[in-house]
């Protein structure tokens, strides 16, 4: 902006001066967004429901035991911090695919995949959908569960592709719509890329049972769709990694060549490490190569290679069998507290009076409980009982305690009558 | 599912980005003269990585401080990171910062800075989404540059006048001349300090010159500092330039980068500052790059910048930092002097004042491409085909072998 005309609704600032003059002030992150609203929020009784991170029965967080052990034995070892290859920690990323695929995989003995240490889950679907973006020239459509996590979208429209979506949570139910989901699969062109959650679907937490999954997975292949499997909450949903990466195995066991993306954040609680995998299934070790190679053409430019801090703990948890039990006993108990906190709540709302049906807040499963709360309801359960959420209605069931589980009974009871 | 069918089959392999590949190179030789002057990063002058002591207390702090833990930091990053990161740059007294037009976002290493201030750029910058407006990168540049620029949309990447191969300095003619000629509100990516890969820096008359173009000729000053405190170990002084910017009322992007004068390279820890008119255009500024962010990385990565930021804010902490990288800005110093009287010694045809004369961890010897050839194949001496080294990679144990390699080449070599 060279001329410079200070009209009245600025007069005295040097917008017109600037080069950022025509910058529009960006809205609010709808779910960081929260977290910061709730933080200059002063009631005592507040909640924060918004962000999903988990929290122990004091609302505080939780730094897991076998993290704070990993530590202490990545201390004691005194490494240099040398840049790590662009790829990440080959540790890490061995076993990360590992805990995904499981360790007998025929695809990790054939070495035909390629696995890359990404900045957490968003870092992962970042690369992966530039990835398609550049080489998956056949199909610029990529299909959303209809809800997805918010920020799905901007990832893969930044990336050049095309939104769609599926039908998927029914919210007449809060269940899962499978006919919907299979109609809208069935119609889908060939090579579309569909993005499916592994487990704990996010944000609804209705995940398809395992017999729904195989004749997805049937469908998918006979539409010949490019599988995107985001997998944020291994561990999360049922309390077992192997349960909750079944989909993920089977899809590959059926021969889908899958794109996986995973986070460490929520399973290892190592949120602003900024741990997560991107892991491309291939024909062969070749042609994983080639597809290592592009990856970190894509890489270099982005941040020339990953952190180390997070990685390296993660790997020690994985690969010290001490701590790896410990791990798996810590996700448990991390699972079941929150399976616990969706009994009390469906329990505290009956005691309430509340006369709706509330069984989905316990056949849902994960971090989230997509509660049915319409717009209006949250924006009064925000201003009048100081409960933070995202307007979509959905909860994560890690910020509820046995301490406010009842006033969010109450709150909900409320708004709901 | 058929396997021909599927789109990985067509993904070409890619070549290898060329400095890793020496490195590679370097690890798989047998010869135990080896040297590798290739990767940027410090050496001990036993030739070992070093974890700056400063770096080892702090971290001993972090691990027995019970209150921290791994929550996500904000989406812009730590706060008191990023605002020491860019005091670092700027300076305590700042006019820019006491006037409240500076905003910052704490990104993984220089390189994600860079990207986040291209992305920002290209969105924001010239008009909404110009994907036209020329990039200038120095002639020749840390290779990434292109890359940074060209993948978040930039059609015109191409290079401004810097090095004079003849002379093996400044090409100033050609640089002004570059910034009389480009488009208007073209964007130049300038070095801070310690140019990688010449090490060839302007002189402060020299920057000043380069500023009164820039200001008349309506051109984006985007700073990429990745060395501050490593050239001259001064951090003040490596930051001349971008504070004489700031003080002649450009608004600018610098790019920096911890990874050397911390030593965190791989924690990642850089830092964008933004110098703007005023806080409401910061604040918006601010706003968009956090939409960036957030389909990149969400929120960066927490450890460096929690060291970073004790350590700048602690102060006999920070005075330690000063002197752990004036420690290295000092031993580079060295190797530089004893290379060039070596090869004056030795009476190596040419001049090699450039040597002394250059800044930095690098040095642009002059070598050409045969000659390098030959050091790597014949001497097992790792450097970059454009004739780079690493000062780092030298020591009082092996400057002997390589100041006679040199020799060797040239002369034997054209």
């Amino acid at each position: 902006c060279v001329l410079l005309v200070t009209s009245a609704a600025a007069p005295s600032s040097q917008r017109c001066l600037s080069w950022w003059g025509g910058v529009q002030m960006g809205p609010p992150d709808p779910i960081l967004g929260v977290s910061e609203a709730f933080k200059r929020d002063t009631s005592p009784k507040k909640m924060n429901l918004g962000v999903g991170a988990y929290r122990d029965d004091h609302g505080k967080p939780f730094v897991l035991d076998c993290v704070r052990k990993a530590e202490a034995l990545i201390a004691s070892k005194q490494l240099d911090k040398e840049y790590l290859a662009i790829g990440g920690l080959g540790d890490f990323t061995k076993s990360c695919a590992q805990l995904a695929l499981g360790a007998d995989s025929e695809v990790l003995k054939s070495g035909r995949n390629i696995t890359v240490q990404t900045i957490s889950g968003t870092g992962s679907l970042c690369i992966g959908a530039n990835f398609l973006s550049r080489f998956h020239s056949a199909s610029r459509d990529v299909y959303l569960p209809k809800p997805s996590w918010g920020n799905h979208t901007p990832i893969f429209r930044d990336a050049g592709m095309q939104l769609k979506a599926y039908r998927y949570y029914d919210p007449s139910t809060c269940g899962f719509d499978f006919n919907g989901a299979l109609d809208d699969i069935s119609k889908m062109p060939e090579k579309s890329v569909i993005m499916l959650h592994a487990c704990a679907h996010n944000p609804t937490g209705v995940d398809p049972k395992p017999e729904q999954w195989k004749e997805i997975a049937d469908l998918v292949k006979k539409r010949d769709l490019l599988v995107f499997f985001d997998m944020a909450y291994q561990g999360f949903a049922s309390g077992d990694i192997d349960r909750d990466a079944w989909a993920v195995r089977h899809f590959i066991e059926q021969g889908h060549k899958i794109v996986l993306s995973q986070s460490f954040a929520k399973n290892m609680g190592l949120y602003g490490e900024r741990v997560g995998g991107f892991t491309v299934v291939c024909n062969d070790a070749e042609e994983a190569k080639r597809v290592e190679s592009q990856l970190k053409i894509l890489i270099r430019p982005m941040y020339s290679n990953p952190p180390m801090n997070g990685a390296r703990i993660a790997a020690t948890i994985l690969n010290t069998p001490d701590l790896y039990k410990i791990w798996l006993e810590e996700v448990h108990g991390m699972a079941n507290r929150i399976i616990k906190m969706r009994e009390q709540l469906a329990a505290n709302l009956k005691n309430e009076g509340s006369t709706l049906d509330w069984q989905h807040v316990i056949d849902q499963i994960g971090m989230f409980c997509f509660t049915g709360l319409k717009p209006e309801q949250v924006e009064r359960l925000t201003k009048e009982f100081s409960v933070y959420m995202t307007k979509d209605g959905r909860i994560s069931m890690a910020g509820v305690t046995s301490s406010n589980v009842g006033y969010l009974a109450h709150g909900i009871h409320a708004v709901t009558k | 599912m058929p396997a021909s069918r599927h789109f990985c089959q067509k993904v070409p392999q890619a070549t290898p980005v060329a400095v890793f590949k020496l490195s590679n190179d370097f690890k798989d030789d047998p010869n135990p003269m080896k040297v590798n002057l290739g990767v940027g990063a410090y050496r001990t002058d036993e030739g070992q990585p070093w974890v700056l002591p400063v770096v080892k207390k702090v971290e001993k702090l972090i691990v027995a401080d019970n209150r921290l833990n791994h929550e996500y930091l904000p989406i812009l990053g730590l706060p008191e990171f990023r605002s020491s990161a860019s005091k670092i740059a700027l300076g305590e007294d700042s006019p820019a910062i006491q006037e409240n037009r500076v905003g910052a976002v704490q990104c993984l290493g220089g390189t994600g800075a860079l990207k986040m201030g291209a992305e920002f750029l290209r969105r924001w910058y010239n008009g909404n989404d110009n994907m036209k407006t020329p990039v200038y990168v120095s002639a020749p540049t840390w290779e990434n540059h292109n890359s940074v620029f060209a993948n978040a949309g930039f059609k015109d990447v191409r290079p401004y006048k810097y090095w004079d191969a003849e002379k093996r300095g400044l090409d100033l003619a050609g640089f002004l001349g570059d910034l009389e000629t480009a488009p208007k509100h073209s964007i130049f990516v300038l070095h801070a300090c310690a140019h990688n890969p010449t090490g060839t820096d302007p002189t402060h008359v020299e920057w000043m010159q380069v500023a009164e173009v820039m200001e008349r000729r309506k051109l984006f000053v985007f700073f990429d500092s990745a060395y501050q405190g490593f050239a001259s170990g001064c951090l003040d002084k490596d930051a001349w330039a971008v504070r004489y910017f700031v003080t002649q009322g450009f608004e600018m992007f610098c790019a920096q980068s911890f990874s050397k004068n911390f030593g965190l390279y791989n924690e990642r820890v850089g830092n964008l500052t933004i110098v703007a008119r005023d806080a409401d255009n910061v604040r918006r500024v601010l706003s968009q790059m956090e939409k960036i962010v957030r389909v990149t990385w969400s929120n960066p990565p927490s450890q460096g910048a929690r060291l970073v930021a004790i350590t700048l804010n602690t102060a006999e902490l920070f005075a330690e930092w000063k002197d752990n990288v004036k420690t290295m800005a000092d031993r580079v110093l060295l190797m530089r002097a004893s290379l060039q009287a070596k090869l004056q010694a030795l009476g190596t045809p040419g001049t090699w004042d450039h040597i002394t004369q250059q800044i930095g961890m690098f040095s642009f010897t002059g070598l050409n491409p045969k000659q390098v050839e030959y050091m790597i194949k014949e001497r097992s001496i790792y450097l970059m085909a454009s004739g780079r080294i690493n000062m780092c990679g030298l020591t009082t144990k092996n400057i002997d072998y390589v100041a006679k390699s040199i020799h060797e080449t040239v002369v034997n070599v054209q």
